[in-house]
């Protein structure tokens, strides 16, 4: 069980993928207006990332090479829908809160990054743990992101009040800009880790600032293999066709 | 479910600026901050985005009523969107190659990037949400896309201005853009008051 403790701590802390790799930014953004939000959204997230890859896991042998995306997004598609009707009769507040988000996790690049890069390849047991640490390091992720949207644009965390009488609340934190500014401080505090470990002779390969070169990898090819050429702006290079 | 004139200049101004796909509901980011570095190919992103999103909540709205509605599986709304999506950019592409070459090469290179892209499954989601009819749910993705034209060309006129700029060691690069991006939804908060 050694496997599916490391896979655990991999998705937790060592690629946690909002706070190092960076991935599936859109909901990020979106849902967290609150801490509550954020914990819905990541456990969510969570159960499609370990349902999926268990089930791509089972199936790695049997699904062609070449259809092997439309097949992930058929099989992530479904859990999406089984979770949103789930939630419209466990949870229907919620729900309502997270709205057009929740069928849209079909199209978050964590999930199709993980079938891809791990769960097609791995045995079924560490490709379940893969995305039940995948998933709780985004929830976390989404979690911390919303409780502190919340406490600076309410002074509340989870509905509860905790800062002073004298504290005003800044409302534009739990609007649309403020979730950019929030993002702003998250990928510089990122840019200066990586600055300081790359002086003090660290391998910091493993931080990556999202969207910044390669987003493009959020494209049909899931998060691995297609680079977009920010040089010549023109250009897509296939690194898979290039392999071959 | 025909909608008025009226209804639909609303629905224009509200999806291309009131709330905006990229600054104020946070889809299509990926292409909003990865391909914004010059104006010409900001522009170009925008025009395959306006030729998708249109295109799809058209074909999206057609499925859902003739074909989800008629034979009531509403529920497979996201299963069969996204495949026809993905369907539909690869056709669109193939099509272009062949029939007509030169708007092919302007926009070639950016379509496969729109397969997945969130904007495109977020307009044919939302348009099912609000019960928008075949004609409404056209002008919202036509409209929707429209705003992340406009968006996106802003941010890359604002990212050329800002390039040589004298920024902080850490905050070169995406947190500058991030932060520019925030100022944007700023300014485009104040669209709120316009209905």
């Amino acid at each position: 069980m050694n496997k599916a403790g490391e896979r655990l701590y991999n998705g937790l802390i060592k690629e946690n993928p909002t706070f190092v790799l960076m991935l599936g930014m859109c909901p990020t953004l979106a849902v967290t207006t609150s801490a509550m939000n954020g914990l819905g959204m990541g456990a969510t997230t969570a159960v499609v990332l370990a349902m999926s890859n268990l089930i791509i896991s089972l199936l790695r042998k049997l699904i062609p090479g070449k259809v092997r995306i439309p097949a992930f997004i058929v099989i992530i598609a479904s859990f999406v829908t089984v979770l949103q009707l789930l939630l419209e009769a466990l949870l229907p507040e919620l729900n309502k809160a997270l709205g057009v988000y929740i069928p849209l996790i079909v199209v978050n690049c964590i999930i199709l990054g993980r079938a891809e890069s791990y769960a097609y390849l791995s045995p079924p047991i560490p490709s379940l743990f893969d995305g039940i640490g995948m998933g709780l390091g985004f929830t976390f992720a989404l979690t911390c992101i919303g409780a502190v949207r919340e406490l600076l644009g309410t002074g509340a965390v989870f509905g509860y009040s905790i800062m002073p009488h004298s504290f005003t609340p800044i409302g534009i934190f739990v609007l649309a800009p403020g979730a950019f500014f929030v993002l702003a401080a998250l990928t510089a505090f990122q840019n200066f880790l990586k600055i300081t470990g790359a002086k003090a002779g660290k391998d910091v390969s493993k931080i990556q600032s999202g969207c910044s070169e390669d987003c493009m990898n959020c494209g049909e090819k899931g998060c691995s293999r297609r680079f977009y050429d920010n040089e010549t702006n023109m250009e897509i290079i296939d690194l898979e066709k290039e392999e071959n | 479910m025909t909608s008025s004139v009226k209804e639909l200049l609303i629905i224009l101004i509200s999806s291309s600026l009131v709330s905006n796909v990229v600054l104020s509901q946070f889809l299509g980011l990926c292409p909003f901050l990865g391909v914004s570095k010059k104006t010409n190919t900001a522009a170009g992103m925008g025009t395959a985005v306006i030729f998708v999103i249109t295109l799809a909540s058209a074909v999206s709205g057609i499925i859902y009523k003739y074909i989800l509605q008629k034979f009531h599986v509403e529920y497979l709304q996201t299963i069969v969107f996204i495949l026809v999506i993905a369907a539909l950019v690869q056709f669109v592409e193939m099509f272009l190659r062949k029939a007509i070459p030169s708007l092919y090469e302007a926009l070639g290179v950016y379509l496969p990037l729109i397969t997945t892209n969130c904007a495109v499954l977020g307009v044919a989601l939302t348009n099912v949400q609000k019960e928008y009819g075949i004609l409404a749910g056209i002008v919202n993705g036509f409209a929707t896309a429209v705003g992340f034209t406009i968006s996106i060309i802003i941010l890359a006129g604002l990212r050329e201005k800002m390039e040589h700029n004298d920024f902080p060691e850490s905050f070169k690069g995406m947190p500058a853009v991030l932060l520019t991006a925030g100022l944007m939804a700023i300014a485009f908060c104040g669209f709120s008051g316009l209905l």
